[in-house]
């Protein structure tokens, strides 16, 4: 296990490596902005993949309630985690785009509004977890999941219509606009590399959670056979 | 010997219950309509509009105001079932775990429609606000609007139950997952008072919510409930 | 029960609990304070889960299935306290499927007190809360009936009271499971004894051994003893304390 966890950290990391080199060097320089598009690269990926994470944590809470299995409350977690991270990128790569080229830190664009509202919707599950108490917490934070989700398609379409109600700057190339082809390729790039490095913060995280599971356990099970201290 | 309740028998009588308790201690209501009258008059010191801006805020500044007044009401929905344990008590008989979640809902849905009976009027008088569009528009807005609060807020409040820091937890939870519908019920009543858009979107919106958390809600309660 | 463990976290209150019991009998579990005695009748309530191990009720795990064939009552009085004793009633007699108002002013006559009464249930003494909190239990007419510490805070007239009303349904085919730390209040009416410590079943006995009786009054427990007619059950009986098979 150990040595195939080194061999993809190496392979993340000649692809970070790599897409790098595409996003800074290889692709074309954008037509309007010039090279501040370039944060574009990290900006697009980490956006889908933290939508993508969420994903799995909405399944992962589902397949809790029903089966109540702790390697899905740890996946849930873990999911969560990371995807607030990678949506955290999101929202500081948005405004960093946004300042140089139209002057203004935030504009209510429809990715990255709906990108802050997601992130306060998992910010406030990790907040339940945290402050829930004792042995329901999955229980409780699986149900929040499933409401979170199920908001996600309409917050897009709350969003959708407002900004067609009230006209915005619109940062990442819009909804319907094309990007090059060559400039695809670094979006890719990026996207398996960010993918890569997703995956192995999760399994960190995911063996994480379930060692501390786990070492409760056992921590329980030895308390069955100790003596009381003068526990009355 | 007994046969088990149906869902609406004990949804009718936990209302019931639920009124006559509140009317008997006004726990909370007297204090709710002091607090929602505060907030109407602090929000009209700190926006101070001419007659034509008013218009395009109040729908704002009216549903955050009740936004806040809601928070505080919900955190008081559980608070009685707590006392004296008698949450206990339900959860041990055969009656349904949804007719509680209906019964506690519909109550907090009453509660708040009071608390926007009062609050409407003074925004009203504060702001000199007119209606373009007509006022049965808004009042589909509110039902709507009230729903999704209180549904949503019911059910968060009972899961806020089993957490440290109970009061705070409801509105952190809460409030994310509510911003499509406020960004709504904002919308809708901006749009009916100035006349210059549709809200139909965005009541259409408000209802498909209220129809996916209101499901949702009544499919895991009876889990939330028995999280012990 | 079998092999019943909770853990709260890291703290084991129940370790391995197996026992099974008989209609018709009338059980007091015993214990010192925090030796899991509320914990393991909310569990065999079905309020709580246990962390491992099964139970079952009547024939059933699923405790849930069961909930009008038994009542239960807690430490807390489970009552609203702004309502008064018929109000509370009929509104948890309607929750069991029964709202009948003759049902209730039967149960709370058959306590001891006042149907009539329209104080509210906050306004009353510990002992007439204790008392209704035992007529909402068994209003719906249980099979089964779960008491957990009713002579909390209680006067002893009272609690008298309630040991004949117990003893009294006991005979007419109703299970009992009382959980006290005062053995000396229900020693002349058990049938059988059980002893948590820490957990662990350590002890189950016929009657209640006068070795497991707190301290109690002199003139108290003779007056107790005196009233209940002289039923001598386990009196004096020194038993080495058994694990109980199955029966």
């Amino acid at each position: 296990m150990k040595t195939l966890f080194k061999l993809i950290t190496v392979c993340t990391v000649v692809l970070l490596g790599y897409g790098f080199c595409q996003a800074m060097y290889i692709a074309p320089k954008e037509a309007t902005m010039g090279d501040v598009q370039r944060i574009f690269y990290y900006h697009l990926p980490s956006a889908w993949i933290a939508f993508l994470l969420f994903f799995v944590n909405f399944l992962a809470s589902i397949w809790y309630l029903i089966r109540r299995s702790k390697g899905a409350d740890a996946l849930a977690l873990a999911s969560a985690e990371v995807g607030v991270m990678f949506c955290t990128i999101v929202l500081i790569t948005g405004p960093l785009w946004a300042r140089p080229v139209w002057g203004i830190w935030w504009t209510w664009d429809a990715r990255l509004t709906s990108t802050l509202v997601l992130w306060l919707i998992y910010v406030s599950y990790l907040v339940l977890r945290h402050y829930a108490v004792g042995g329901q917490i999955p229980v409780l934070a699986s149900a929040l999941a499933i409401f979170g989700f199920l908001d996600v398609p309409i917050v897009y379409m709350a969003i959708r219509w407002f900004r067609t109600q009230h006209p915005q700057p619109v940062i990442g190339g819009g909804e319907g606009s094309g990007l090059a082809p060559a400039m695809w390729v670094a979006v890719l790039w990026n996207l398996a590399a960010f993918m890569l490095l997703a995956g192995q913060y999760i399994w960190v995280r995911y063996r994480q959670a379930l060692t501390t599971y786990d070492l409760e356990e056992a921590h329980a099970h030895a308390s069955l056979h100790e003596e009381p201290g003068g526990a009355r | 010997m007994s046969t088990v309740p149906g869902l609406w028998n004990i949804t009718r009588r936990s209302l019931a219950k639920d009124l006559r308790l509140e009317w008997r201690s006004k726990d909370a209501i007297n204090s709710m309509l002091f607090f929602a009258l505060l907030v109407v008059v602090i929000f009209s010191f700190g926006f101070d509009p001419t007659a034509e801006e008013s218009r395009r805020i109040a729908g704002g500044l009216l549903w955050v105001a009740i936004l806040f007044a809601t928070v505080v009401a919900l955190n008081q929905t559980w608070t009685r079932e707590l006392r004296n344990q008698v949450l206990d008590a339900y959860r041990l008989s055969p009656a349904p775990a949804q007719a509680l979640f209906l019964s506690k809902t519909l109550g907090n849905f009453l509660f708040v429609t009071i608390l926007e009976l009062l609050m409407v009027p003074l925004f009203v008088v504060f702001y000199n606000l007119r209606s373009v569009g007509p006022v049965w528009q808004l009042l589909v807005v509110g039902v709507l609007a009230t729903w999704a609060l209180v549904v949503n807020g019911t059910f968060f409040a009972a899961l806020s139950i089993r957490t440290r820091s109970r009061e705070i937890m409801l509105p952190l939870i809460l409030f994310p997952i509510s911003i499509p519908a406020l960004l709504a019920m904002v919308d809708a009543t901006t749009a009916i008072l100035t006349g210059e858009n549709s809200p139909f979107f965005w009541i259409r919106l408000l209802a498909v919510y209220d129809l996916v958390f209101t499901s949702v809600c009544f499919v895991l309660f009876e889990m939330v409930l028995n999280a012990e | 029960m079998r092999d019943v463990v909770r853990h709260f976290g890291r703290f084991a209150a129940l370790r391995g609990v197996t026992a099974d019991f008989a209609p018709g009998r009338l059980y007091v579990l015993l214990g010192e304070n925090g030796a899991g005695k509320s914990t393991l009748l909310r569990i065999i309530a079905g309020l709580l889960a246990p962390s491992r191990g099964t139970v079952s009720v009547l024939g059933s795990t699923d405790i849930a299935s069961m909930a009008t064939r038994f009542g239960y009552m807690g430490h807390a009085p489970l009552l609203y306290d702004e309502m008064s004793a018929m109000e509370n009633l009929m509104y948890f007699a309607a929750l069991y499927g029964c709202p009948e108002r003759e049902r209730c002013e039967e149960a709370i006559r058959t306590v001891g007190l006042d149907p009539t009464l329209e104080r509210r249930v906050g306004q009353y003494s510990q002992g007439m809360r204790q008392r209704i909190s035992l007529a909402r239990a068994i209003v719906h007419s249980p099979e089964l009936l779960f008491l957990d510490e009713p002579f909390s805070n209680v006067d002893i007239r009272s609690a008298k009271q309630m040991t004949v009303l117990l003893a009294r349904m006991r005979d007419r085919g109703t299970t009992i499971f009382v959980v006290t730390h005062q053995a000396a209040i229900m020693e002349p009416v058990a049938d059988e004894c059980l002893v948590l410590d820490a957990g662990r079943l350590v002890a189950r006995e016929k009657g209640i051994p006068a070795r497991l009786l707190t301290p109690y009054r002199a003139e108290e427990r003779a007056a107790m003893v005196s009233q209940s007619g002289g039923s001598q059950s386990g009196q004096g009986r020194e038993g080495r304390p058994e694990r109980e098979a199955e029966r």
